[in-house]
């Protein structure tokens, strides 16, 4: 068998595989990377990407649909129609311009992309194959082994992906819009899914076991979309859980809140009930490495159980989002080169794309109080924004957490439509350990929805000027 | 409700002064009857003074350190009743109860009056030691709490930096931990990290750990009272009284050491364990019988200096508290073990503080050993009014010449002080080169 010898071997080519890969090339270091599907993982193929270009056409052409009846813009639309298969292809025409570019980058750095299914064989010796079935096509051996294989998409058991059942993946490159779709899973996906559905024009239901959508943020954040699900029409069933389809297979039989059963008619049901690591199904488990739960358990420097065998990204268990696994990658990278690199991020943002947009960075007010922080925290409405007035979108707050004694920051949270933006300045201020009087004294360019950070920290400071 | 006083009480023994060394309570507590109040220290002993009312505490007659006349006033205390303070103006009376209020504050005037009678004070008022302008015990704590400029983080307090500043403590290979942090909120800047790096290089040749400890920034202030504060008295009296005059001669222990392995081997088990003080002892007896100038008290106010037949001796102890002196009373009147017996008996009595007036007192000539800490040669301090001091160095076997021949000895050195007034230094010359002389043949501290 052919035997290529290499310095860092990466399995995964998504935002964590190919980053570290860039960066190793970068430094000098001779880097493999094996990918099976397309470059770019599921963020740029499958999540992040596309759905975010699906969520802009469903809110084009809800804004459209919207002006048809006549708008307080003075804007009027005789008729709003959507070609979906074009969505589609203009999405995927994205999908394939950014992955293609992953591929233009890593070629130009040097870097080997060997396209085919990674077998681990041990430690250091990974066999390649092109379709699961047939023999080792090659056999990769190399000093490090970096494993970004990534997450899995969770399914029912009682209800299994296939006919009316579809994963995210599958909603994502829809033929057709669905009359009645039920969403499985009232979590940031099903939710971002939901309401594209929902502006396309399906009825949309969402089923969530818990008795509230969005159960990792916290209420007040939670509310402003709650409230816009409700005017969109989405029906939200809390605290159900789903039992399976009916025996004709075009309902979805739930469990209330109150111990009832009742049937949801669905022409397709959406499954997203979460990510898994993607840890069987390439001899993954021939190297028992340690693990914490379902994930691969690592140290602060990306480091596996075993000598030279480093994880990161999804692999690694929450929180599954694409920024960490590039910091992660970039981070491994350099401490293969040699630099001294530990994975200490003050805080990680993580942002959901609903309507109206939550991003949250560092502590709230409550996980403050549950370390037995002392913290003062202070939110500033939107609807004393004047940007947010002029984008008819003022609902939704910018709230601060800092300590009380210092001032220090230690947490932004922020509801409301675009605030995923403000996500870059809320990181940056817990990174470089400011303090509300840092953020007070910055001059905030008016008009924009940053102006609503600078206040927010005013008014903790007690002396906000527009409210 | 009354107000009683409670006075200094008479210690006995002609004390007209003692100092106050310690409080039990403060203004504002409520004591009971018997409950003790205060610690007061004499020349020698450390008195406690107990409450003979129940009460709540109105004011306290001193600070620590104080030196209060027997009769003054310790303590003011409410009690119900009468009580024993009786006069027309209540609360605001002027010369009693001022002196009273106000003893803190007047105290350092106070005290050269009362030294007169003190018997150790016939110095022109040495004993208006300063006091400290605030109680030391609450002026210390709130130094220490004076935090020096860049915060130092508690254990496990996050190190507060810029993704840069982190990235460059990696690459330095500096732990962001222990950087002292000067930007708002601790936050640590480039130029701490640049500092504490360029203090580290200076400090050590690269490759090596950090062995250099932080700087540090705290005092203690200590009082000196008490015992502390009376050595302090003795030794400042005899250094600047007495010209000294020290003498250093080394001696040959090797026979003397045998016949006290011998001794200890044969009645060691039922009389106990000798060590060299008791031969020391016995042969300064010998010594002090042929240069009786040695043995003697000096009183050089009045100019006269005392012969003393008997060998009272004093042993320079060293106790918890500080340097005492308990004294073998007429040391010549003691066989070896006897001797032995005492001194032990002696040093435990001084370092319990059970040692009594008489045992603490009038010695004639004293012995100070720093034992295994003996050193080469010291320069003993003579206990005032003695004139002679012998101390003992370390005992270390050393090659000497003996008839042409490299021979092991058991080496020991004699570093004694005299007072130069009274004493020739011939003469304290010739006492030295005696116990030398009985040392290094000892048959002849037994034998005339």
């Amino acid at each position: 068998m052919d035997i290529q010898h290499t310095t860092l071997l990466i399995i995964g080519g998504g935002p964590g595989g190919y980053v570290a890969a860039i960066r190793a090339a970068q430094l000098g270091i001779a880097t493999t990377l094996v990918e099976g599907d397309q470059l770019g993982g599921t963020c740029l193929n499958v999540g992040c990407i596309p759905s975010k270009a699906m969520i802009h056409a469903a809110d084009a052409y809800h804004q459209a649909h919207h002006f048809m009846g006549g708008s307080a813009l003075g804007i009027h639309v005789e008729s709003a129609r959507i070609d979906i298969a074009q969505t589609v292809r203009w999405k995927d025409g994205i999908v394939a311009r950014l992955t293609g570019g992953v591929g233009a980058l890593l070629k130009k750095h040097g870097v080997k992309v060997i396209k085919g299914w990674a077998h681990i064989v041990d430690g250091k010796t990974v066999d390649v194959t092109l379709d699961h079935t047939a023999g080792p096509a090659v056999r990769i051996q190399g000093e490090h082994l970096l494993l970004a294989t990534g997450s899995v998409e969770l399914g029912l058991p009682g209800m299994p992906f296939g006919g009316r059942v579809i994963s995210s993946t599958q909603a994502l490159s829809p033929d057709s819009i669905p009359k009645k779709l039920v969403v499985v899973g009232g979590g940031y996906i099903g939710l971002e899914l939901g309401l594209v559905y929902r502006k396309l024009g399906a009825d949309v239901t969402v089923v969530e076991a818990q008795d509230r959508i969005l159960p990792l943020y916290d209420e007040e954040l939670t509310k402003p979309v709650s409230t816009s699900l409700r005017k969109l029409g989405l029906q939200v069933h809390l605290g159900s859980k789903v039992q399976g389809l009916n025996a004709a297979g075009d309902a979805v039989r739930v469990l209330d809140g109150a111990g009832r059963e009742i049937e949801i008619p669905a022409d397709q049901v959406l499954v997203a009930i979460g990510r898994a690591p993607h840890t069987h199904g390439w001899g993954l488990e021939k190297l028992m490495l340690a693990m914490q739960g379902r994930a691969l358990k690592v140290d602060d420097q990306c480091r596996t159980s075993m000598r030279n065998v480093w994880a990161i990204g999804d692999l690694t268990g929450e929180p599954m989002l694409a920024h960490r696994a590039m910091a992660q990658g970039e981070m491994v990278a350099e401490i293969i080169s040699g630099k001294r690199r530990h994975f200490a991020p003050a805080a990680i943002a993580a942002v959901c794309f609903t309507d109206p947009e939550i991003v949250v960075v560092g502590q709230s007010p409550v996980d403050a109080a549950k370390v037995g922080l002392d913290c003062i925290s202070a939110h500033f409405p939107f609807a004393a924004n004047g940007r947010a007035m002029t984008l008819e979108a003022t609902d939704g707050f910018v709230r601060v957490v800092a300590r009380r004694d210092n001032h220090r920051i230690v947490g932004w949270q922020a509801v409301g439509a675009g605030v995923s933006e403000l996500s870059t300045a809320f990181s940056h201020s817990i990174e470089m350990g400011a303090c509300l009087e840092d953020v007070a004294g910055t001059i905030h360019a008016h008009p924009t929805l940053g102006e609503a950070v600078q206040e927010a920290a005013l008014r903790a400071l007690g002396h906000a000027l527009h409210v | 409700m009354g107000i009683h006083i409670i006075k200094m009480p008479d210690i006995g023994e002609g004390i007209a002064e003692v100092e106050l060394v310690a409080w039990h309570v403060q203004v504002g507590d409520t004591v009971a009857e018997d409950q003790i109040l205060a610690d007061v220290m004499t020349d020698k002993a450390t008195v406690e003074i107990p409450s003979s009312v129940a009460g709540k505490v109105l004011a306290l007659g001193g600070v620590v350190g104080q030196v209060m006349a027997v009769g003054s006033e310790v303590i003011r205390i409410e009690v119900e009743g009468a009580g024993n303070f009786k006069s027309e103006m209540p609360l605001a009376p002027v010369n009693h109860a001022q002196a009273a209020t106000n003893l803190v504050a007047s105290a350092a005037a106070q005290e050269p009056d009362n030294a007169v009678a003190a018997p150790a004070a016939s110095a022109p008022a040495p004993v208006s030691l300063p006091l400290p302008s605030q109680p030391a015990p609450h002026a210390m704590p709130a130094r220490a709490q004076h935090a020096p400029a860049a915060l130092v983080r508690a254990p496990g307090d996050k190190p507060i930096a810029s993704p840069a500043v982190r990235r460059q403590a990696w690459d330095l290979g500096v732990e962001l931990q222990f950087v002292p942090g000067t930007g708002t909120a601790g936050r640590i800047t480039h130029e701490d990290l640049q500092s504490y790096v360029a203090r580290a290089a200076q400090a050590q040749p690269a490759g090596t750990a950090d062995q250099r400890f932080a700087q540090r920034l705290d005092e203690q202030t200590v009082p000196v009272i008490g015992l502390r504060r009376k050595i302090a008295q003795k030794m400042q009296d005899a250094k600047r009284r007495i010209p000294h005059f020290t003498y250093v001669e080394e001696v040959d222990m090797t026979e003397l050491e045998a016949l006290r392995a011998k001794l200890n081997a044969k009645h060691g088990k039922e009389r106990g364990r000798l060590t060299v003080l008791p031969f020391l002892v016995r042969a300064v007896v010998l010594a002090a019988r042929e240069r009786p100038v040695v043995n003697a008290r000096f009183d050089d106010d009045a100019g006269v200096v005392t012969r003393h037949g008997a060998v009272h001796l004093g042993i320079a102890t060293q106790t918890e508290g500080g340097l005492m002196v308990p004294v073998i009373r007429h040391a010549e009147t003691l066989d070896m073990w006897a001797c032995a017996a005492e001194v032990v008996r002696l040093s435990e009595a001084a370092r319990s503080g059970k040692a009594t007036r008489d045992e603490l007192g009038g010695s004639t000539i004293t012995i100070t050993s720093l034992g295994a800490l003996g050193g080469i040669v010291s320069t003993p301090v003579i206990n005032h009014p003695e004139v002679a001091i012998v101390g003992i160095n370390r005992m270390v076997e050393r090659p000497m010449m003996r008839n042409g021949a490299v021979v092991a000895r058991q080496m020991m050195n004699l570093s004694s002080s005299f007072d130069h007034r009274v004493v020739d230094g011939m003469h304290a010359a010739e006492f030295i080169q005696l116990i030398r002389g009985y040392l290094e043949c000892p048959a002849t501290l037994f034998v005339e």
